[in-house]
């Protein structure tokens, strides 16, 4: 038995899913953020209504959509697959592409809200210091909104982790590739395992726990050095 | 030499419909700009440093042309040479003092500087402290040295001293005016206390309703050009008291409270919260040695 359909595997699964996502989210929501932060573009409800859609949409809306715009016989995914030779549904890229937008709400909002509590001479001392825009938001914005970054990246970790409806919609039950810890579950309940559902359940629902209380520690300390 | 001609339109609302300015400022000269407060003062400083766009103009700081609408020419923040003190200090709130003024004076700037400036203004010792552990006078040094790093020619000061008890301004204003001497900047200062305005400027620019309507030295803006006076003092009135047929006026300037005698025609259109000039012609003050 390789390890990840052991027991451990789909938590060692989610853990993989939930880094990658982060990383990606990290690269993509913190210059998004930064965007919506300044811009005074008519653009500006669009997107963030975009980036917000997802708290709000059924998770088995989003994935139908993802499952029928990758699947090999539409248009994106023929080109997905004829070009790159990957395949996004079933498969593990599927669903951190999944996760990725699904997670995007829990990523930009919190910096955003972070970003935009910064009062606006604080950027704008570092550009008359001849800074750019880029050297500003890395050595000036976000050290300062240390703690919404800290809040976006662990609740995009641990939202990852609990997501259940879109992987199951674009990856579905596939040991190894696709079973993750919150679809390990339903399996093993569908077994009538409920030792293992139990097990499961008892982890996510500690680690989820733990999550929300460190973030919550985090937030009040910095909240004293200000 | 700074040479300016801008307008801007206000949003509806505010309390001058807009800023149309014309100014040339010499090299090393220290400029007020004095007026109401939602009159386009910090507006004005705002669109020197590239900050907020004007509806139309043009800046040329010493042959360098900043900014030209009609020829479309906009130079970034980045790229004019000023130093702005905001008047919330603004200060970046994960950086140390040294830090600060390290990101300040930039990879290119002199090894020393950093030093030289905590010198300058007295942080040498607070060097590893946060803004937050910092007094307001601490803060707005520490503003004050970060606006000085890039050792601009063009060093701008929007009411630096307004949130400052009186002492520690005294104790600020030693250290604007060393820098100023030091570095032969070019300065505009935007404040609506006169006694500042008295105590610094070579020039005062008085602006009402959005334009600039005088300029001069601070003396003849204020006090009018026949005003020889030997001695005056600037100061806020705090009360007219009735006293048979004279008039009892005390005057605060600075930590100090005064009482005049005056006649009630003196009197006239003069109420407390009212700046006044006090001002001795016809004798001479008499003065003694305390320190």
């Amino acid at each position: 038995m390789s390890p990840e359909t052991s027991f451990a595997g789909p938590l060692l699964l989610s853990l993989r899913l939930a880094l990658t996502t982060t990383a990606v989210l990290a690269l993509i929501g913190i210059p998004l953020a930064w965007w919506l932060s300044l811009t005074r573009s008519p653009l500006r409800p669009l997107v963030s209504t975009c980036v917000t859609l997802p708290i709000v949409l059924p998770p088995t809306v989003l994935g139908f959509y993802l499952l029928a715009a990758f699947s090999p016989l539409s248009p994106p995914g023929r080109i997905l697959h004829q070009w790159l030779g990957t395949d996004l549904v079933f498969s593990f890229t599927g669903l951190v592409t999944a996760s990725v937008v699904y997670s995007l709400p829990f990523m930009v909002n919190p910096l955003l809200a972070g970003l935009e509590a910064l009062p606006a001479p604080i950027r704008e001392a570092s550009l008359t210091l001849g800074r750019s825009e880029m050297s500003t938001l890395v050595r000036v914005m976000l050290p300062a909104a240390r703690p919404s970054l800290v809040t976006a990246l662990v609740l995009t970790f641990a939202h990852t982790v609990g997501e259940f409806g879109v992987v199951l919609m674009i990856g579905g039950n596939i040991p190894g590739v696709t079973r993750v810890a919150s679809i390990a579950i339903y399996h093993e309940v569908e077994r009538m395992n409920y030792g293992g559902a139990h097990v499961y359940s008892l982890i996510l629902l500690s680690f989820s726990f733990v999550v929300l209380l460190a973030v919550s520690l985090i937030n009040r300390r910095s909240m004293k050095t200000f | 030499m700074l040479s300016l001609e801008i307008h801007k339109t206000f949003p509806h609302g505010s309390p001058v419909p807009g800023l149309q300015a014309s100014v040339e400022i010499r090299d090393g000269e220290f400029v007020s700009i004095y007026g109401d407060s939602g009159g386009g003062k910090t507006t004005l400083l705002r669109i020197i440093a590239g900050l907020t766009t004007p509806d139309s103009g043009r800046i040329v700081m010493n042959g360098e042309t900043w900014l030209d609408t009609a020829r479309k020419v906009y130079l970034p923040p980045q790229k004019r040479s000023v130093g702005f003190v905001f008047q919330d200090y603004a200060l970046f709130p994960s950086m140390t003092v040294r830090e600060c003024l390290e990101f300040a004076v930039g990879r290119g700037g002199a090894r020393g500087g950093v030093d030289a400036l905590l010198g300058l203004t007295g942080l040498a010792g607070l060097a590893s402290r946060l803004p937050s552990e910092l007094s307001g006078g601490q803060r707005q040094r520490l503003a004050f040295a970060r606006a000085l790093a890039r050792r601009p020619p063009l060093l701008l000061l929007d009411e630096p001293f307004s949130a400052l008890d009186r002492a520690t301004v005294a104790d600020f204003q030693e250290k604007i005016r060393e820098a100023h001497a030091m570095f032969g900047t070019t300065a505009l200062l935007v404040s609506h206390d006169l006694d500042d305005v008295f105590r610094f400027s070579d020039r005062v620019l008085r602006l009402e309703g959005g334009r600039i309507e005088r300029s001069g030295p601070p003396a003849s803006v204020f006090g009018g050009q026949n005003v020889s006076g030997k001695f005056r003092i600037v100061g806020t009135v705090l009360s007219i008291e009735r006293s048979d047929i004279i008039r009892i006026v005390t005057v605060r300037s600075g930590p100090e409270i005064t009482r005049i005698v005056a006649s009630p025609g003196e009197t006239d259109g003069v109420n407390p919260g009212d700046k006044i000039l006090v001002f001795s012609k016809a004798f001479n003050p008499i003065f003694m040695k305390i320190g």
